[in-house]
């Protein structure tokens, strides 16, 4: 099979490459493993919450002068990352992707366990704060699901609580949950939503709330509306009346898995192939050194072709990066790598400080160039999480990080 | 006994919460003595929780230390009838592979017989039906009666069992020192690290069951007892290889043993001297882990391709017989000191040395001095009087009593709690969400735990119900638990500190082995918990 573009890995990073190649007409592939990071998404992309030396960040776009010189960042140039960081809303918008924020200010967001993060743009959903001790209201109705154990209301409200606002917690109770209940694992988000989703469901919880509502002026419910769209999370806020803020749950996150769903779906329509469930296995180089065809596992002798190739395939947890005792490699191509020798270096023996092997990936080009044995391949891309060169979950970045490399290599296989 | 009638005195005042500790506390009460254990942490967090889990047959002991092997084979005997809910008769193999001596195995086989232990060599051939995970080849196999023992369960079942004989225990009471008049002990002052109050026992006799740490213990009482702690390291794999404990039949040596145990296996141990320091803060080294690695792939050579979940090590509180401080002369045996002969303090006992696998018997030496101490005419009663949970019935009866619909969550249930599971509530479907899914544990089973089985925190959740012990090591579940406690203890403070704390203590045990699938679930809960949730670390956060 012949492609313009072949791209490994379907996550945030690789489809916002591929959508991009697929309308400026170019014929692309995506060999996607399963579920990405989108899966457990927090609500949120992030820009850049906090410089390597721990330094809080307000205004992202004019913090990354700070930033080190091998970070994905600085690769690409002031410049080009304010350009598309300006681009980006419209883009997810066009994919049907509600969000808000601008990069010359971080907003905050609501976490799980009511702690407050910095962040660029937030899903529709969810509701972007000004400042970090923004109260939400004065009086909070914190709403569960009777028996829905991923959204924590005891940590909601005690966090709410230190700002001010009083709370009170409350569950709703429904029939049709019921039969979910029955089998003891399946409260869980994704399916509290396909049940919610469904006409007549989500009208009886919104009025169970609005039952319980009575001197508060704003609800908490967990991010549990809308697999497939904002219906009904449009139709909870109208119905309920008053200030609704949803509140992001432990995975898996509806909003994201919704995200992730709208940019495959924009991906597809736009003629795009999305290969689920297939992993690519080898690479096939020609006498220049240029990548010349991919196997994978579904198709066996079928190999795919592409002037390009687009390494989107994550970090260790999506093994895009492999870790054993002594090494760490990209398994696919064997791009060259960034990390220690010596596996005690790897980690700090306290979870909650700065672990370096999230900052381990793919050495790059300015153009983003993977190399292989010290010499860059002009035709093999890498972005995303698999890039070195920032500890993405120190310095909030992961989010901006995918969306501006993927659109910076797509353009510049469409420069070429 | 128990004359008097005021809070603060007992007949017998156990300090040390491990399987010393818990089962001397057992004997007691069940002799009728008014009892307080004390324990500075939660129960089996020292050497307790943090061994083999094996159910010794007492032959790894036969050619080396006759007497540790005749305790062992009769205690083995023992366990499997009054702590069945604790035990899985998995049955041992003894290899011999090519590299090994053969010659060792008739003298092994010999020692064993003349111990009393049922060792039987078996065909190779057959010993690979048997087991099939075992290295293919090997050219000599013995049997055994080895079994695999839950050390949290068997510990928390003899605490259960003292309580309901009128015992009073308080975890997180730290001895701050021993109360004296003249060269009498007649009691305790602790330190309450929840309510952050000093209090006084007071007692005729106490009991020093603290194990390595009773080397302190003693020092407060101003007597010595010469510890040497030794450390052994372990290695927790992802699912359970094989389902007879393998051992090598060889003279002891580094990591030839791999047990069985729930839903997982383990290979273990090392052995190393390390200064008295370290044993609050032990950490295990890469050269430990790739020793255990392998010499744990002769053993069985799929663990090669087999996630490690964790690596961890305890201490073995291994004492120098009294006629050589220098400590050249180590005991592995039952150690019993009474202070009033030994060093002229009175109404002051230490019990140490020992193994888990003799842990009744030692109480048993243990209450027996206490009663001739107090003139109490009450034998010991143990080796026949079944733990709680382990009364009557077999799992397969309790666990169709706990529920109509028969699933494998209460079966899971059942296997960790035996017939007290009966206590538990399962019967709405709000009470059989789980909490925990690899371990399946439900939303009962954690309350119950809050409720009865002194838990303060997720650490000590864990140790009981095994939330968190999983593949996953307590991604989603402890957050959950997390939820759970804070309603319980109406704090939601010290609920949010006691998550950073679970993580990091799981942490602890994923970092030595972090690369693999290991570092790919470590990503992922860095993601969670401090990306989605943006939890950030405090000072609190450190582990125990």
């Amino acid at each position: 099979m012949k492609f313009d573009t072949v791209i490994i890995g379907g996550g945030l990073a690789g489809l916002v490459c591929g959508i991009r190649l697929q309308k400026a007409g170019k014929k692309c592939a995506i060999v996607s493993a399963g579920q990405s990071a989108m899966h457990f998404s927090s609500g949120t992309f992030d820009l850049l919450g906090r410089l390597p030396d721990g330094t809080g960040v307000n205004a992202p776009l004019e913090a990354l002068k700070n930033l080190p010189e091998n970070h994905p960042y600085s690769l690409l140039g002031e410049d080009t990352v304010r350009k598309y960081t300006e681009e980006i809303p419209a883009f997810l918008e066009e994919c049907g992707i509600r969000v808000s924020g601008d990069a010359s200010a971080n907003t905050w967001r609501i976490t799980p366990t009511g702690e407050r993060k910095s962040s660029w743009l937030t899903l529709g959903d969810f509701t972007a704060l000004k400042s970090k001790d923004e109260k939400i209201g004065s009086k909070a109705l914190i709403v569960n699901i009777l028996g829905y154990l991923d959204f924590n209301t005891k940590f909601l409200a005690d966090s709410f609580e230190k700002q001010g606002t009083e709370c009170r917690i409350v569950a709703i109770k429904l029939d049709e949950m019921e039969r979910l209940r029955k089998n003891p694992s399946e409260m869980r988000a994704t399916n509290i939503a396909r049940v919610m989703d469904r006409d007549g469901v989500w009208e009886k919880a919104a009025e169970q709330v609005k039952s319980m509502i009575k001197d508060e002026d704003v609800v908490v419910l967990p991010a549990v509306f809308g697999l497939k769209d904002y219906t009904v999370v449009d139709r909870m806020r109208e119905a309920i009346g008053i200030r609704t803020v949803f509140v992001a749950t432990m995975p898996p996150s509806v909003p994201g898995i919704r995200s992730q769903m709208s940019l495959t779906a924009e991906f597809e329509r736009a003629g795009g192939r999305f290969l689920k469930g297939d992993a690519v296995v080898d690479a096939e180089f020609d006498e220049n050194g240029h990548v010349k065809s991919v196997g994978t596992q579904n198709f066996g002798n079928i190999r795919l072709y592409a002037d390009n190739f687009v390494l989107a395939s994550g970090s260790f947890f999506s093994k895009g990066l492999i870790a054993t005792p002594d090494k760490i490699f990209e398994p696919v191509f064997g791009v060259d790598l960034s990390y220690p020798e010596g596996r005690d270096q790897w980690f700090d023996r306290n979870f909650w400080n700065r672990q370096n092997y999230i900052s381990y990936g793919a050495k790059v080009s300015k153009f983003l160039h993977a190399s292989i044995e010290g010499k860059p391949i002009a035709n093999l891309y890498a972005i995303g999480s698999l890039l070195a060169g920032s500890n993405t979950l120190y310095e909030g970045c992961g989010g901006g990080i995918a969306l501006i490399t993927a659109l910076a290599a797509a353009d510049s296989i469409l420069e070429k | 006994m128990g004359l008097t009638g005021k809070d603060n005195e007992f007949d017998v005042i156990i300090v040390g919460g491990g399987i010393t500790g818990a089962g001397t506390a057992r004997d007691c009460a069940l002799r009728g003595l008014k009892v307080l254990l004390v324990e500075r942490h939660d129960l089996a967090t020292g050497a307790t929780g943090r061994n083999h889990g094996l159910l010794h047959s007492g032959a790894r002991y036969a050619v080396t230390d006759r007497e540790s092997a005749e305790e062992c084979i009769k205690e083995n005997m023992i366990l499997r009838k009054i702590a069945r809910h604790c035990v899985e008769e998995t049955e041992g193999l003894f290899i011999t592979l090519p590299e090994d001596d053969l010659a060792y195995q008739a003298k092994f086989v010999e020692s064993c017989l003349a111990a009393g232990i049922n060792a039987e060599i078996i065909d190779p051939k057959e010993a690979l039906k048997m087991e099939p995970s075992a290295n293919p080849d090997i050219i000599g196999a013995v049997k055994v009666p080895d079994g695999a023992v839950d050390p949290f369960r068997l510990t928390s079942a003899n605490i259960i069992d003292a309580k309901l004989h009128g015992a009073k225990v308080l975890v997180y009471s730290e001895v701050t020192s021993l109360i004296k008049e003249g060269d009498t002990v007649q009691g305790v002052e602790v330190f309450n690290h929840i309510t952050k109050q000093k209090e006084r026992y007071y007692a005729p006799v106490t009991v020093n069951a603290g194990g390595i740490w009773g080397q302190h213990i003693a020092e407060l009482a101003g007597v010595k007892i010469n510890m040497f702690p030794a450390k052994g390291a372990l290695l927790i794999f992802g699912h359970r290889v094989n389902n007879v404990v393998l051992n090598r039949c060889r003279k002891p040596a580094n990591a030839d043993i791999l047990v069985p145990g729930d839903t997982i296996c383990l290979i273990g141990t090392t052995s190393s001297r390390i200064p008295f320091e370290e044993c609050d803060n032990m950490y295990v080294t890469p050269d430990e882990v790739d020793v255990l690695l392998q010499e744990g792939e002769k053993l069985a050579p799929s663990l090669a391709s087999t996630r490690i979940l964790r690596a961890y090590a305890g201490v073995r509180p291994l004492v120098a017989t009294d006629d050589d401080p220098s400590g050249r002369n180590i005991s592995r045996g039952i150690v019993l000191l009474d202070h009033e002969t030994r060093d002229g303090v009175k109404g002051f006992v230490s019990i140490t040395g020992g193994k888990l696998m003799t842990y009744r018997l030692m109480a048993e030496w243990a209450a027996d001095l206490v009663c001739k101490k107090l003139s109490v005419q009450q034998s010991c009663i143990t080796m026949h009087t079944p733990l709680p949970g382990s009364e009557k019935e077999n799992i397969d009866e309790i666990s169709q009593k706990t529920w109509t619909k028969p699933g494998t969550t209460h079966k899971a249930t059942v296997g960790r709690h035996g017939a007290r599971a009966l206590n538990i509530g399962l019967n709405d479907e709000y009470d059989a969400s789980l909490v925990c899914e690899c371990e399946e544990v439900s939303v009962g089973e954690v309350r119950y735990a809050i409720n009865e089985l002194d838990v303060h925190n997720l650490v000590d959740l864990r140790r009981r119900t095994r939330v968190g012990m999983g593949t996953c090591q307590g991604e989603l579940c402890a957050c959950r638990a997390a939820g759970m406690l804070a309603d319980a203890h109406k704090c939601t403070e010290r609920a949010k500190t006691d998550l950073q704390n679970f993580v990091n203590e799981r942490w602890k045990g994923m970092y030595p082995v972090c690369w693999g699938d290991t570092l790919r679930e470590s990503e992922y809960s860095q993601w969670i918990y401090s990306g989605v949730c943006g939890l950030e670390g405090s000072e609190t956060g450190k582990t125990e």
